[in-house]
């Protein structure tokens, strides 16, 4: 071995030095979320019960449960993801499968990362204008749904095209070579390859749709209704807003009650992120090629 | 085009039609990106115009600190507080994120290994996957309280709660993006240092960050636009206060949150309801430019 100089040595300590701070940095950047769910877990988790889960907001929403929140968020979720998927998974395909290296592909590439950037306010501003003025949806689940679809299409768009791209290419010249066309070649090799990523993109986007707030405050949402949507032409509560509202907008609100509102919400959230993290990790392992 | 024989092969069998119908509907679901951020534009612009041709007074809007639209007498529309609002928040926030984003890009990229790194990427995720307005409630019921008693100030919603509440959440995303810069230098530029005896926080110095500097800005451009248009976790956070701030512990009010708390009591069509709109504009606009403006220098980095 060389004999260590003064400046290899000056060298090794200042990547010790480095190192920890930079470790520290990282920490602290991680630490304030597990505090910050060890709080609501502390101080959320005895307010809920199978009765707070499962009954209506009580005495102008200071007591009772969360159910019509509960289920207006599901309500949400689920129409904006038949808007959000078909429309982005198509993109996704357009993006990966055929678009040509082109100007018009940079514009929509750059469309994308646009409409992922504009505010979630303006989001709620554009589907005030459109979907309850302009097309009349009034404000309802329609209105609401769609305007978390637009906001929510770059999650699907870009998660999408990631795992259509994992798919090796050869897989796809193997098929054209047996005399297929582009779509028998996406339809039959590339999108069952891919399926199971496209899955983890839709998850991660019902995780993010349910936490939104702001865009659904004047399409959709309501304070506090005494009845279940019936239809999407319905307005709804929501889990978000309704946080918002009982720890903000209504007075007399117990001190424990927004904990439990924010635990069930951040624990919705949390659960979906975690299974689409780990569905990602699974498949990544199991992966054959 | 030919076969070797001389016939014309007949390409239109049913299965090139079908694979021509479905690149066309593709090619729909894909131009729809460009529909959408077209039409947000169109239908704010469409909702807002009406005041910019009427009541609409720039050097009121820009000049004044007065936003006062519900005045009886006289209503008054000037963004000045609103916008040195968000700006002063924003710049708090990056001042919180920038450092400590950078940071953890650097160590999850060119340090951590293995293990080590697949866990705290997973936990730079759930960060970003905690919703807004639960930031806005943790701002609200810890933050608040932690402030005035550590700071002895009379109250706790203020700058310094908004944009450290608003950097952690900008930080995730700039931490990824950081993240993917880092590591789309290539290898072989490292591996071209460490054969020169370089330590590895040499090489993350002298040859990782300058090589991957045009994604560290654009990583850092997002995070700004990200923080610039936060809306729950501000409205909540922030105090709410028309006020140009002087120091931090200075309650104020940004333009997304005033959108956000005012919208719902206007009528359609009035001139308040047209300035929130107007107010929309804006931040399209500003979060538009600093959309393109990091995206020429994610181009410029693919360009290597």
């Amino acid at each position: 071995m060389f004999a260590s100089t003064e400046r290899t040595l000056k060298a090794a300590k200042t990547e010790r030095v480095v190192r920890r701070l930079l470790l520290g940095m990282t920490l602290l950047l991680i630490l304030p979320v597990l505090l910050i769910l060890g709080v609501l877990i502390a101080k959320g988790s005895p307010v809920i019960s199978f009765e707070f889960l499962f009954s209506k907001p009580t005495n102008g929403m200071t007591a009772g449960g969360i159910f019509p929140a509960l289920i207006g968020t599901v309500w949400l979720v689920v129409v904006a993801l038949l808007a959000s998927v078909p429309v982005g998974v198509a993109a996704a395909i357009y993006l990966s499968e055929y678009a040509p290296d082109n100007r018009l592909t940079r514009l929509i590439n750059l469309a994308i990362i646009n409409l992922a950037g504009v505010p979630s306010i303006v989001h709620a501003l554009f589907g005030l204008g459109a979907f309850v003025i302009f097309f009349k949806f009034g404000t309802s689940i329609l209105a609401a749904s769609l305007t978390l679809a637009v906001m929510t299409l770059p999650v699907v768009i870009v998660s999408t095209r990631e795992s259509l791209q994992a798919v090796p290419q050869a897989f796809r010249e193997a098929c054209w070579n047996m005399g297929a066309t582009r779509w028998q070649t996406i339809r039959k090799v590339v999108l069952p390859n891919a399926v199971s990523g496209i899955l983890t993109g839709i998850i991660l986007e019902v995780s993010r749709t349910a936490g939104e707030t702001a865009p659904i405050m004047f399409t959709g949402a309501a304070f506090f209704l005494p009845f279940l949507p019936e239809g999407v032409l319905d307005q709804t509560m929501a889990m978000s807003l309704h946080l918002f509202v009982v720890s903000t907008q209504v007075p007399n609100v117990p001190e424990a009650l927004p904990y439990g509102v924010a635990l069930v919400l951040v624990g919705m959230v949390l659960v979906m992120n975690a299974a689409s993290v780990g569905l990602r990790t699974w498949l990544r392992g199991r992966r054959k090629w | 085009m030919n076969s070797a024989s001389g016939k014309p092969i007949d390409h239109r069998s049913l299965s090139w039609w079908i694979d021509k119908a479905v690149e066309w509907t593709v090619f729909l679901g894909g131009f729809s990106a460009i529909v959408f951020i077209i039409g947000i534009f169109v239908f704010i612009t469409k909702e807002g115009v009406g005041f910019m041709g009427g009541s609409f007074d720039v050097g009121e809007f820009f000049g004044s600190i007065r936003w006062n639209p519900t005045s009886d007498n006289r209503p008054t529309y000037g963004a000045l507080a609103l916008i040195v609002g968000t700006a002063s928040v924003t710049g708090l926030a990056m001042i919180v994120a920038v450092p400590f984003s950078l940071g953890a890009a650097i160590y999850i990229s060119e340090f951590a290994t293995g293990r080590t790194r697949e866990t705290l990427k997973v936990l730079v995720e759930l960060l970003a996957a905690i919703p807004s307005v639960v930031w806005g409630f943790i701002g609200l019921t810890i933050m608040n309280p932690l402030i005035i008693e550590t700071f002895n100030v009379p109250i706790g919603l203020n700058v310094l709660n908004s944009g450290i509440i608003l950097g952690l959440m900008a930080a995730p995303i700039m931490t990824t993006l950081a993240e993917d810069a880092l590591k789309a230098v290539p290898d072989s530029y490292r591996e071209a240092a460490e054969a020169m005896g370089a330590s590895r926080w040499q090489v993350t110095w002298r040859v990782a960050i300058p090589a991957g500097r045009h994604g560290l800005v654009a990583a850092i451009l997002l995070g700004v636009g990200r923080g610039f248009g936060e809306t729950m976790a501000v409205l909540m956070a922030s105090g709410h206060a028309i006020n140009l701030p002087t120091s931090p512990f200075d309650s104020v009010r940004a333009l997304t949150a005033t959108i956000a708390a005012e919208l719902g009591e206007t009528a359609v069509g009035s001139d308040h309801y047209q300035a929130l709109f107007t107010l929309g504009i804006l931040l399209f606009v500003v979060t538009f430019a600093i959309n393109l403006a990091a995206d020429v220098f994610v181009r410029r980095s693919d360009k290597r």
